[in-house]
């Protein structure tokens, strides 16, 4: 019998330690081609896609689209198309909407989906008390009646965007039988969609594993396996895609962007998305003289600080409106004109040498470059006479005072839209009782009061484009850039980039 | 006198943990950042803020509040995690254990680290090394966690990527653990290859932990050889002919280790601090990751528990350590 030293003994456990990890090594970081490795930017909260803050949480979009399908499909313009409902609409009069439903569909139990489930969310969504955050839009409709595969439903408050809604946040359809049958608590530990990915094992802070779901009325999506790795960290995410370990990821720096997807086996993919940067203007203090609003907007370089802090990864807006939204108007320009700040200033008493003084607050590492942004911002308006104090402060802060009405005169936020309709953006964004607004007056609130409800698409949305001309000419908010998302994987993928933000596994394939 | 003093312990213990509740519970409260406002959909209107408020318990006074959260807590009912939506005390016992399996194994990879360190310090005294071993440490002494943490992603995950950059297991590893001790039960159970995965994954959030404690550890256990081994004992050990290795582990070693293993404990509970960050980097699902999201999202009661968890796991590692220097030393255990 060999008897081992203990100076043997520790040298062999270390070589077989080593051994397995090595041997393991081609494991970790080169999947083989049927899965795919996304390191995502985001944890996943709670699978329920409906309820709770998760479910107004643009970034965890993507991951709730692969295993749940929505209402209405959307395309990665943005477009609208089929999803469970073929086709939908209102009657004539705007007092009803029809609804088909998608024959064939199959949950991921094996189950039938059925009109019946889309009833069930509809009416579980539009009750108070599931805790759905969009509960305003789907309270507007009730009564649903199924005959055959069409549903109808009378409209209780005409909503314009009604069925965009259901492209958009909690726009899912849940499992009526399987719910009921397990409870919240059920479902959370054992979710079922219809969607083109099943969960198959979730760590939370750590990986969603995702298997394709071979009953999909898409068809098979192209990979057997999707596997999100939650890495909120961007370093972390840089050296995940560099070292191999994942094949695709996002929302990385610009720097870190240029530098990877020159680099050999990688390709990188940055395309403006629904997400705008902007400075919210409060009717306060020095902002109530529209001359010092106007010059703040005059005043800034937009496409300087695309190109020198964002590296051109940006594009410049003067509305609320991005080039893709539905009620995007060209022709409103504000300009970058120092001059003429320095003119409307001196029609209102301040110069350089006796500048207006107000503070404006920002996140710090929030948005790429939020807080760079605002200091560029603040040195351009130095130059023409206005002096600004900083406040830095954590987006919950921000949360919390945009809420209570009580932000600076001026504060950088972002706001996403991945619907293009002016009412997710212009809409609450400005319209003084929205609880996310931070402009509010009586004349903007009298303009946008009857586009919530105007039944003529084409004057709701010549509408909106006046309401955005007027807040331009009246200085309201400063939009300041549309983001563009950064993404980077492997040159074996093929990536079609989604304007909503949402990195779908469904957009990728195999090159 | 050790049950007293034992029973002493426990009852400060639970009068601590009560004050940390009691502050963590305010300062929650006075802080920026309302987890309501945060909720907030685009057209609700004041009553529907209300609503929500009211549904989270929020709507209530704070001494109300805190009331109600207390006395649900004596019973293990820690409520439900706002953005989690689920059991706050079923989330903490089910990411604890990754916690402490990372940590006690930081904790033995520093205890090496450093312990070898400063046995070979001692070894090379009045030699070239020791003036190197000093400074070097020195100098890494100076080294947070987090900068270890980073520096290795890029070493041994990008440069020469040994080693996974993160989460707990591979995710394509399939294995239904009974418990949340990953590490543990895949031995108990023999899946090696399911052993030496996890393994792999902790190596290099566990060295980024462990390197600063180890450091520190140097440090202390050097000097309180360099003490021992002028000592009368370690003298007469030495005329006995005790060779220089034996005279530094068998003699010098037993008694240094009293300071050592003091300021071991008190630091221990620093890196279970640092498991916040360092989770962060790797990815890594213990409680210090859950802390961060819970922090972001001002999800209160899960920023409570944890904290209460953070408490009494410090409140442990001290009453652990001050039973280890009783039993190691004579006159503590005899009063």
């Amino acid at each position: 019998m060999t008897t081992l030293s203990r100076r043997q003994a520790l040298s062999l456990g270390a070589a077989t330690f080593l051994t397995g990890v090595f041997s393991r090594r081609n494991a970790v970081f080169a999947q083989d081609s049927s899965t795919l490795t996304i390191a995502y930017n985001v944890n996943l909260p709670s699978f329920d896609p409906t309820v709770g803050p998760s479910a107004v949480n643009p970034t965890i979009q993507a991951i709730y689209r692969s295993i749940f399908d929505q209402f209405i499909g959307q395309g990665p313009d943005l477009s609208f198309q089929p999803g469970l409902l073929t086709a939908w609409g209102w009657n004539d009069d705007k007092t009803k909407v029809w609804m088909d439903v998608r024959e064939g569909v199959k949950w991921h139990d094996g189950s039938d989906f059925t009109p019946a489930d889309i009833v069930w969310s509809l009416e579980r969504a539009a009750k108070p008390e599931t805790g759905n955050p969009i509960q305003f839009v789907w309270g507007g409709v009730s009564n649903y009646k199924i005959d055959g595969k069409r549903i109808t439903g009378d409209v209780k408050q005409y909503d314009p965007t009604f069925f965009k809604w259901m492209a958009f946040l909690t726009g899912y359809v849940m499992p009526k039988a399987y719910y009921e049958k397990v409870g919240a608590e059920g479902f959370e530990k054992k979710p079922i969609g219809t969607g083109p990915y099943m969960v198959d094992a979730y760590e939370g802070n750590a990986f969603l594993r995702l298997k394709a779901n071979p009953n999909y009325y898409g068809g098979k999506p192209a990979f057997d396996t999707v596997v999100f790795k939650f890495v909120p960290d961007a370093t972390s995410r840089v050296a995940e895609i560099e070292s191999g370990s994942s094949d695709i990821t996002l929302e990385i720096p610009y720097e870190e962007y240029d530098r990877l997807k020159d680099k050999k086996g990688l390709k990188g993919a940055a395309k403006p998305i629904s997400d705008i940067g902007m400075i919210f203007l409060n009717n306060i203090d020095a902002m109530l003289d529209k001359n010092v609003r106007l010059a703040a907007h005059h005043a800034i370089d937009k496409k300087a600080i695309v190109d020198r802090l964002l590296k051109g990864y940006g594009v410049p807006i003067d509305t609320l409106e991005a080039p893709e939204y539905d009620a995007y108007d060209a022709s409103i320009k504000v300009g970058y004109d120092q001059n003429k700040a320095k003119e409307l200033l001196k029609a209102s008493g301040y110069s350089t040498d006796k500048p207006v003084k107000f503070k404006i607050q920002t996140t710090r590492g929030f948005k790429p470059k939020d807080y760079e942004m605002i200091q560029a911002i603040v040195g351009m308006w130095r130059r023409v006479g206005i002096e600004a104090e900083i406040e830095v402060y954590e987006i919950a802060k921000h949360y919390e005072l945009r809420a209570a009405d009580q932000l600076a005169p001026a504060a950088f936020y972002n706001w996403g839209n991945a619907i293009a309709d002016p009412t997710t953006s212009t809409g609450f964004a400005m319209f003084g009782p929205s609880p996310h607004s931070v402009w509010n007056t009586d004349d903007l609130d009298n303009m946008i009061m009857p586009l919530w409800g105007e039944k003529d698409e084409k004057k709701r949305i010549a509408g909106w484009k006046a309401v955005s001309k007027y807040i331009a000419e009246q200085g309201y908010v400063i939009p300041l850039l549309q983001y563009v998302q950064p993404i980077v994987y492997k040159d074996k993928l093929k990536v079609v980039p989604n304007v909503s933000g949402a990195l779908q596994p469904t957009l990728v394939s195999k090159a | 006198m050790i049950a007293i003093s034992i029973l002493n312990r426990l009852i400060m213990a639970a009068v601590t943990l009560f004050g940390v509740a009691l502050i963590v519970f305010v300062l929650l409260r006075v802080v920026p950042g309302d987890p309501i406002a945060m909720m907030i959909a685009p057209g609700a209107s004041p009553a529907d803020i209300l609503a929500l408020r009211a549904r989270y318990g929020l709507d209530l006074s704070l001494p109300a509040q805190f009331g109600v959260w207390l006395q649900a807590v004596v019973i293990g009912d820690f409520g439900t995690s706002i953005s989690l939506r689920r059991d706050v005390l079923e989330l903490l016992l089910g990411r604890l254990p990754a916690t402490l399996e990372l940590a006690f194994a930081a904790l033995v990879v520093a205890v090496l680290i450093g312990g070898a360190v400063a046995v070979i310090g001692t070894l090379s005294r009045r030699t070239p090394l020791e003036p190197a071993i000093d400074a070097t440490n020195g100098v890494l002494l100076a080294v947070p966690d987090f900068v270890w943490a980073l520096a290795l992603v890029l070493l041994l995950g990008v440069l020469f990527p040994i080693f996974p950059l993160s989460g707990r297991i591979d995710p394509t590893l399939s294995i239904d653990f009974a418990t949340p001790f990953y590490l543990a039960e895949s031995l108990v159970r023999l899946r090696f290859d399911i052993f030496l995965d996890i393994a792999a994954h902790m190596v290099m959030p566990v060295l980024a932990l462990a390197l600063p404690l180890a450091t520190v550890i140097t440090r202390i256990l050097k000097e309180a050889l360099l003490e021992a081994m002028v000592q009368d004992y370690v003298l007469l050990a030495r005329l006995k002919g005790m060779s220089e290795v034996r005279l530094v582990l068998q003699e010098a070693l037993r008694n240094a280790i009293g300071p050592a293993l003091s300021l071991t404990g008190v630091q221990f509970t620093f890196l279970v601090g640092g498991t916040v960050i360092v989770e962060r980097i790797f990815s890594y699902p213990g409680i210090g990751n859950m802390a961060i999201d819970a922090v972001i999202n001002r999800d209160l009661p899960l920023i409570q528990g944890l904290v209460l968890v953070f408490g009494a796991i410090f409140i442990v590692i001290n009453l652990g350590v001050d039973l280890l220097a009783a039993a190691l030393n004579p006159r503590l255990r005899h009063g």
